[in-house]
């Protein structure tokens, strides 16, 4: 991603090819199995102030499954992230979770079914792990009330379920990078959502802690049926952790469907402008992206 | 949700864990319990020693057969006029200069973000000098045009730093230029006033207890009555308020209506105080750093914060008024002990990056 690439490779945009999944406003299946929620942007238009960032943008998130979406910097798609989480009001069109319009319904009743890890979660200096994870546990508590076994018993699983039982009473200051993005996952399971929205939770890790993350989101997607929605970078790990992936392109949905079927050369060149080479991932089978520059390429 | 999601995972590991969790929180817990009462402890104790000291020492029956209404020869007048209601004045404006502060602080997650040092006392303090020496108005009147300037003072602060989203730094920074602005308008006064009226509207400016009455004690107490309970049960949600806006309103707490909440509240307690006493320096700005010292991390500063800063007046009033030959006001106490902190506080927070 060169920028003063872009202005050339975006030519072959001259005559588009269509891309073959293009699907913006299909309406996919549940996973079979899964009894989760329903949630859909309906006409969507999102900006900050006078900044336009998302217009008329129609997706359906497949329930019960991993949906990630791509897309160049300043696509939107954090934003469209913010409006499911319902941080961020539209300007025109919906969020609809089961039927009832998410920016009408109280912030505490989305809380109990859409959880948020945001991109740059702020940990109180000097909190305890187990501290932290137990603050997912507000929508469900009463003002002033004291935790209910209820709630140790979530934040235990929580825990457990991310491997850092034995971290609970360390201080969140002294972990790892890999380790405080447990604690952060732990805190949305602990949160007990149907559905987890994640803003590139692989930021700032190395490659197997990257790994680590997204396998830890599988196990809760598959054990647990939780869907889940994530921004991602890396286009990759973004195919192949992906039941759905959504690719963005200007406030809009470019392409959405099955990593298979969506990433593409011309997919690539579309939404980031860039040459490349599609081939199969010959460790997990979803298509791989090998970026062309203008160096270090074999004609 | 019975599934498991480790395969390792059995409900007898998960059960030793909730345990576990249980454990480290009551010890936590404790900790904050017991700190905050022992604070509470030596607060009474501090104020029940101000009854007793003073050029004549009365012994604590006296003072209770004061409280409790009957007539003592001089002690009457001298602990249930002059030293009763200063000690009880010194507890309530430290408290919620306390709490005030700690309120910003832990909303702005920065010890910087004091209403003494973004300007809001300063506006209570520019109202004041500006109806001591223009107006030449009276005791109570200073009083109630120094709230005036100061909920006005935070709402412009308010309103110049939140015009597309509210932004933490950008409030403490537009406060501290306000807080300048207004410093030099109170030289300017101060530099064409008369003599008698510079040496009130200094005394003023210094924050003090020398005019402390039950009448002045009144506004105060009431307001603190009311806002005090209202603050302390919503801190749970001040508390996740400090995980980030992103976060908090993804954990179902209503952002802007809480910190609206919590602004006003803390504005309200900061300029009663100040308008009962004057700015007493640097209180507000040292209860919540040293509180979470004590402390450690942990449920709300609140509390604590609020009983800090009682007893950091309590002890400087004290100092003052017996520890040299000459008397000091209470303010010229806080002040000396407080400057060195905040650069402590500066050097501190710029090597380690780190907020309350």
């Amino acid at each position: 991603m060169n920028p003063p690439l872009t202005a050339t490779l975006r030519e072959p945009d001259a005559a588009p090819a269509a891309p073959a999944a293009v699907a913006a406003s299909r309406d996919p299946a549940p996973v079979p199995g899964s009894v989760g929620h329903r949630l859909a942007a309906e006409g969507l238009a999102l900006a900050y102030g006078d900044r336009v960032v998302v217009s008329d943008l129609d997706l359906q998130i497949r329930t019960g499954a991993i949906t990630t979406i791509v897309g160049a910097n300043g696509c939107g798609k954090s934003t469209l992230l913010r409006a499911f989480a319902r941080l961020l009001p539209p300007q025109a069109g919906r969020v609809v979770l089961d039927g009832r319009e998410i920016h009408r319904t109280p912030t505490k009743q989305i809380a109990c079914e859409i959880g948020l890890l945001p991109q740059n979660p702020i940990a109180p200096e000097g909190i305890a792990v187990a501290d932290l994870v137990g603050r997912g546990r507000h929508p469900h508590q009463r003002m002033l009330a004291r935790w209910s076994a209820k709630d140790y018993q979530v934040v235990a699983e929580s825990l457990e379920a991310t491997d850092i039982a034995d971290l609970a009473d360390r201080s969140v200051d002294e972990l790892s990078g890999g380790q405080r993005q447990r604690v952060w996952i732990a805190m949305a399971l602990a949160q007990e959502t149907g559905i987890l929205l994640l803003d590139e939770p692989t930021t700032f890790l190395d490659v197997a802690h990257q790994i680590e993350v997204l396998d830890l989101l599988t196990d809760l997607n598959r054990s647990r049926g939780t869907t889940i929605v994530m921004v991602l970078h890396d286009l990759n790990l973004a195919a192949r952790y992906a039941d759905e992936l959504v690719a963005m392109k200007d406030g809009q949905v470019h392409a959405c469907g099955a990593p298979d079927a969506v990433v593409t050369e011309d997919l690539v060149r579309d939404v980031f402008g860039m040459d490349s080479r599609v081939i199969p991932d010959p460790v997990s089978g979803s298509p791989v992206v090998l970026p062309m520059g203008r160096h270090h390429v074999r004609r | 949700m019975t599934a498991v999601l480790v395969p390792t995972t059995t409900p007898a590991a998960v059960s030793t864990t909730a345990a576990a969790i249980a454990r480290g929180r009551r010890i936590r817990r404790r900790r904050w319990t017991v700190t905050t009462a022992i604070l509470a402890v030596i607060v009474l104790a501090v104020v029940a020693i101000s009854t007793m000291v003073g050029h004549t020492f009365y012994t604590p029956v006296e003072v209770l057969r004061v409280i409790f209404g009957e007539s003592v020869p001089g002690a009457s007048f001298t602990v249930g006029e002059l030293r009763l209601p200063r000690a009880v004045l010194a507890l309530f404006s430290g408290f919620a200069f306390g709490m005030a502060g700690v309120t910003f602080q832990t909303m702005l997650r920065n010890p910087l973000a004091s209403p003494d040092v973004i300007g809001i006392s300063a506006g209570a303090s520019l109202a004041a000098v500006t109806g001591i020496i223009v107006f030449s108005l009276s005791d109570v009147a200073v009083s109630a045009v120094a709230l005036v300037g100061a909920i006005v003072t935070a709402g412009a602060i308010y309103l110049l730093s939140s015009r597309s989203g509210f932004a933490g730094a950008r409030l403490i920074l537009i406060g501290i230029g306000v807080a300048a602005m207004i410093q030099s308008l109170i030289a300017y006064l101060l530099s064409g006033a008369a003599e008698w009226d510079l040496q009130a509207a200094m005394q003023w400016l210094s924050g003090s207890l020398n005019n402390a009455s039950w009448e002045r004690l009144v506004p105060l107490a009431i307001v603190m009555l009311l806002v005090v309970p209202v603050m302390l049960a919503r801190s749970g949600d001040l508390d996740i308020l400090r995980l980030g806006d992103d976060s908090a309103a993804a954990l179902g707490v209503r952002v802007s209506p809480t910190r609206v909440l919590f602004i006003l509240g803390a504005v309200i307690l900061l300029a009663f105080a100040t308008a009962a006493t004057g700015p007493i320096a640097f209180v507000a700005f040292m209860a919540g750093p040293i509180a979470a010292r004590l402390l450690g991390p942990g449920p709300s500063l609140l509390l604590p914060a609020g009983l800090v800063g009682a007893l950091l007046v309590l002890v400087a009033d004290l100092v003052g008024q017996w520890a040299f030959e000459s008397r000091y006001p209470v303010g010229v106490i806080t002040g000396i002990l407080g400057a060195p902190y905040l650069v402590y506080l500066l050097v501190r927070t710029h090597r380690s990056g780190g907020s309350l």
